[in-house]
């Protein structure tokens, strides 16, 4: 149920970000993340950023994801 | 940085090799968190250890550790009129004494997976005569999502919604397991995701009162790795700290923000946790000043008589004292299309994910 997965932040209104994962774009809160901005790789869970993610460690972990959807599809 | 998967596999090797070298004894370590064991099943660390490393799944299953009364609490307040409930899928299925939300669904009560809790507040605003009750289950990672709810919905002057809250704390809950005579650790692998809420501090007690070696770990495959491979070095080394693997996201301090909105709106209780019983402060219930938000304190309803599933050995599941195919019911009566305990129906209960990916050394 802790599944968390990292987006960037692509607009942001108030306290909520449109952000993007994998191509897809969605809407999370920010109120947990107040200091959040456009741009900033954020930890995505229940609807809400909960932490803020270190871009380059953000990529890496996307990439992993993919991979293990490709693990899947076998 | 990015890391090729010739990398990815060397370095993986690289753990493997070393967690071989520097372990010298049998070895019980715990993954506390449900979304790891997911993990550790999928990626086949387990086959990937050497055999005196055994991981043993913890009650890291906000689902699998809710008590069967909640749950008939739900059920009851399903079959309210003018109620809707609101609630994460991994509940729907999970059996209460004599029923499930899936089969009260079924008989047409409404009951509506979210994906988020904000999600609850349109569904309120759109049924403004009907009272809408959003199951706060989870650990601190979830917690603060349903606080912001609540005083999302205080902001909007929102008075058709309720929260049903068994919020866990997972301190409290390392605590009893470790103090516990019957079950002996000689390592924790910290969930990655609470942890990014209340920090690295939270678990000093660790080493301080049980000399318990612990590392907070991420959820790829070479982040739990790497997190075994830190815990058999400290464990080689005579070493009980609590170590931080998944820095990118979990600071020292965790994250305060989060922290002042859950406290905001909810204050720590004691609390049942399924095969563990009563825990001192292990849960969260809201608070005197947004009490009106408390399904329990607002709306009243009948209960009925709790009566566990006869055979399910979920409890000691949870305390990592069982192993799944231990229980008589595994995959026999119990599958996770039809469960019979809680840790079969979540997809992060040690006994789903035994049973979906559990193939190789435990079958010898
Ligand atoms: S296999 Fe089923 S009945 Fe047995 S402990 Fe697990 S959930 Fe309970």
């Amino acid at each position: 149920m802790c599944l968390a997965v990292p987006a960037q932040i692509i607009k942001l209104q108030d306290m909520l970000a449109t952000i993007e994962i994998n191509g897809v774009t969605r809407q999370a809160s920010i109120m947990l993340v107040p200091e959040a901005k456009v741009g900033d790789y954020v930890l995505v869970h229940a609807g809400f950023a909960i932490q803020l993610v270190d871009q380059e460690e953000a990529e890496r972990t996307m990439e992993l994801l993919k991979e293990l959807a490709q693990y899947e599809d076998q | 940085m990015k890391i090729s998967n010739e990398e990815q596999k060397r370095s993986a090797e690289f753990f493997v090799k070393e967690i071989r070298r520097l372990t010298n004894r049998p070895l019980r370590l715990m993954e506390v968190c449900g979304t790891h064991t997911v993990a550790i099943f999928k990626s086949g660390i387990r086959q990937l250890l050497p055999c005196e490393v055994e991981l043993i799944s913890g009650p890291g299953c906000p689902v699998c550790v809710t008590p069967n009364d909640y749950l008939d609490m739900a059920i009851a307040y399903s079959r309210q009129k003018d109620t809707i409930i609101t609630t994460f899928g991994d509940m729907l299925k999970v059996p209460g004494s004599t029923s499930s939300l899936a089969a009260e669904k079924a008989e047409g009560r409404d009951i509506r997976v979210v994906y988020s809790p904000l999600e609850s507040l349109d569904i309120a605003a759109g049924n403004l005569d009907k009272k809408v009750i959003f199951l706060a289950v989870g650990f601190e990672t979830t917690a603060p999502t349903a606080a912001a709810t609540v005083l999302e919905a205080e902001r909007k002057m929102l008075r058709n919604f309720y929260v049903l809250s068994a919020h866990k704390r997972v301190p409290p809950a390392l605590n009893a397991l470790c103090a516990a005579d019957d079950i002996t650790l000689d390592g924790l692998l910290l969930p990655g995701h609470v942890s990014a809420i209340i920090g690295e501090q939270a678990y000093a007690f660790l080493s301080e009162r049980f000399s318990v070696p612990a590392v907070i770990a991420g959820f790829e495959a070479l982040d739990i790795l790497q997190a075994v491979y830190f815990l058999v070095k400290q464990i080689r080394e005579g070493k009980a700290a609590v170590e931080n693997q998944y820095r990118r996201i979990v600071k020292p301090e965790g994250n305060v923000a989060a922290r002042n909105i859950l406290s905001q709106v909810y204050e720590e209780d004691d609390a049942v946790w399924r095969g563990i019983g009563l825990i001192n402060f292990s849960g969260l219930k809201v608070n005197a000043k947004y009490r009106r938000f408390d399904a329990e304190e607002s709306i009243p309803v009948e209960v009925e008589p709790t009566v566990e599933p006869r055979g399910c050995r979920c409890g000691e599941v949870l305390r990592g004292v069982a192993k799944p195919f231990e229980c008589s019911l595994f995959g026999d009566i119990c599958r996770p299309e039809q469960p019979v305990g809680s840790c079969m129906v979540s997809v992060e209960g040690a006994c789903a994910a035994w049973y979906r990916y559990g193939t190789g050394r435990w079958q010898i």
